[in-house]
């Protein structure tokens, strides 16, 4: 079991790492070491990755999600992570904050995924108070009723991960590589990926959203800076992330599969 | 109330149901599926899973109170057969909605067997946490393990505690 860390204040501490144009998969490598690993609890801000990426989750299957010959002409890298949920395409526009606790961190929090989801939304209610009409809506983060902050989660027997992905800016022709999902939420209502979602940068700065996250964090936590040099983990500790690139192979295999699933669709 | 909004919201009454018969599971029965079924007859460890051992072969799964507090099951992540399993240690994952959560296996062995219905299935987790919705079968490598898991009493006490300090 591990040990909560608590310093006279009463709070728990957490680390705090911010990164900038980090590519998501070496992050999510690193919070995926973070989380089988380490003891301790995590805060990391990566502050957009440097290539457009496709992300899909842990059974994401590219022939039902991605747009695989556009993909392919165009040399997208699709990865598949290492916790569950949906697909998103994250460029520089993105921002990207983890957090990865143990399951005592939080008092009174149980570590399954929806007291999670609804704690973090707590987080966030507090740094879009005055700034947009932000609410925890099904798994998402919405202002109003547009996506602009999706979620994902993993949970091991002491320890969870829960890491979003903000859609701070996108590029509209970087949408056209998703397809729409087969299991999507209601409040979607079918509606078409661009009038599903929404820019972040229309409500608040990056610089003001990263600072507001920082401080709301710092509302639950005490906070300890930390850099990537001066990560330690436990010596010996062994890891094999399981978070991967999918292999030109792969891919081909699953366009064959869309094709032939749509000539099947097609002769019926 | 910010600790009832963090709280799952599954009542926290366990019943506890029993097995009639030793070479299949009994249906359990509940009164309602707002309460989390505990079945006599099987051993329980405190990350939520239950083994069911029958002669030489144990039968693993995850609760009804996992279950439920997990939501929709939508995809199972099993070992191969002939891979060995440690007590405690994770074999494997499920994935219900955005969240991965590590099943780890109450006792030590080789896998037997796999239930393959749950790739095309996954909702018999669900549905059936203790029939249809078992995991992996196990050839036991340390019997004696299954002395230091909960019986079922001892399981529901356990669920009832947990949820009430939440």
């Amino acid at each position: 079991m591990a040990v909560s860390q608590i310093r006279n204040s009463g709070l728990p501490l957490i680390n705090l790492l911010r990164l900038k144009g980090v590519p998501i998969l070496q992050q999510l490598h690193l919070e995926e070491r973070i989380l089988r690993t380490s003891a301790e609890n995590w805060c990391i801000i990566n502050d957009g990755t440097i290539d457009p990426t496709i992300v899909m989750g842990i059974s994401g299957k590219a022939e039902e999600l991605v747009e695989i010959e556009s993909v392919l002409r165009d040399e997208i890298p699709v990865i598949r992570r290492f916790t569950g949920g949906g697909t998103v395409i994250v460029d520089q526009g993105t921002i990207f904050v983890t957090f990865i606790c143990n399951k005592d961190a939080v008092l009174g929090l149980q570590s399954y995924p929806q007291p999670i989801m609804s704690w973090s939304s707590l987080l966030y209610e507090k740094v879009f108070q005055g700034i947009g009409d932000f609410r925890l809506r099904e798994n998402d983060y919405v202002l109003g009723n547009r996506k602009f902050g999706g979620n994902a989660q993993s949970i091991t027997k002491n320890r969870w991960v829960h890491h979003t992905s903000f859609l701070w800016d996108y590029q509209i022709t970087n949408m056209g590589y998703l397809k729409h999902p087969k299991r999507a939420p209601d409040y979607r209502q079918a509606r078409d990926h661009l009038e599903f979602i929404c820019r972040m940068k229309d409500y608040i700065s990056r610089s003001n959203f990263i600072n507001r996250t920082i401080d709301s964090v710092g509302s639950h936590f005490l906070l300890t800076s930390q850099s990537a040099e001066t990560i330690q983990f436990p010596p010996g500790s062994k890891f094999e992330p399981s978070s991967r690139l999918l292999t030109s192979h792969e891919l081909g295999e699953a366009c064959f599969k869309s094709l032939t699933a749509n000539t099947a669709s097609q002769l019926l | 109330m910010a600790l009832r909004m963090w709280a799952s919201s599954t009542a926290n009454a366990l019943r506890l149901s029993s097995s009639s018969s030793s070479s299949r599971f009994a249906p359990a029965f509940s009164l309602s599926r707002t309460f989390s079924t505990v079945l006599e007859g099987f051993k329980y460890a405190t990350s939520h899973e239950w083994v069911k051992h029958d002669g030489s072969i144990a039968t693993i799964g995850i609760t009804d109170h996992a279950q439920d507090h997990l939501g929709e099951v939508v995809f199972v992540e099993l070992p191969d057969g002939g891979k060995a399993v440690e007590q405690a240690s994770s074999f494997g994952a499920v994935e219900s909605v955005k969240a991965t959560s590590d099943i780890n296996s109450p006792i030590s062995g080789e896998v037997v067997e796999v239930n393959t219905k749950l790739t095309e299935s996954p909702g018999l987790i669900n549905s059936s946490p203790y029939e249809d919705g078992w995991m992996i079968k196990v050839k036991p490598s340390n019997p004696s393990e299954l002395e230091s898991l909960m019986g079922p009493k001892e399981y529901t006490k356990f669920c009832e505690d947990e949820d009430a300090s939440h």
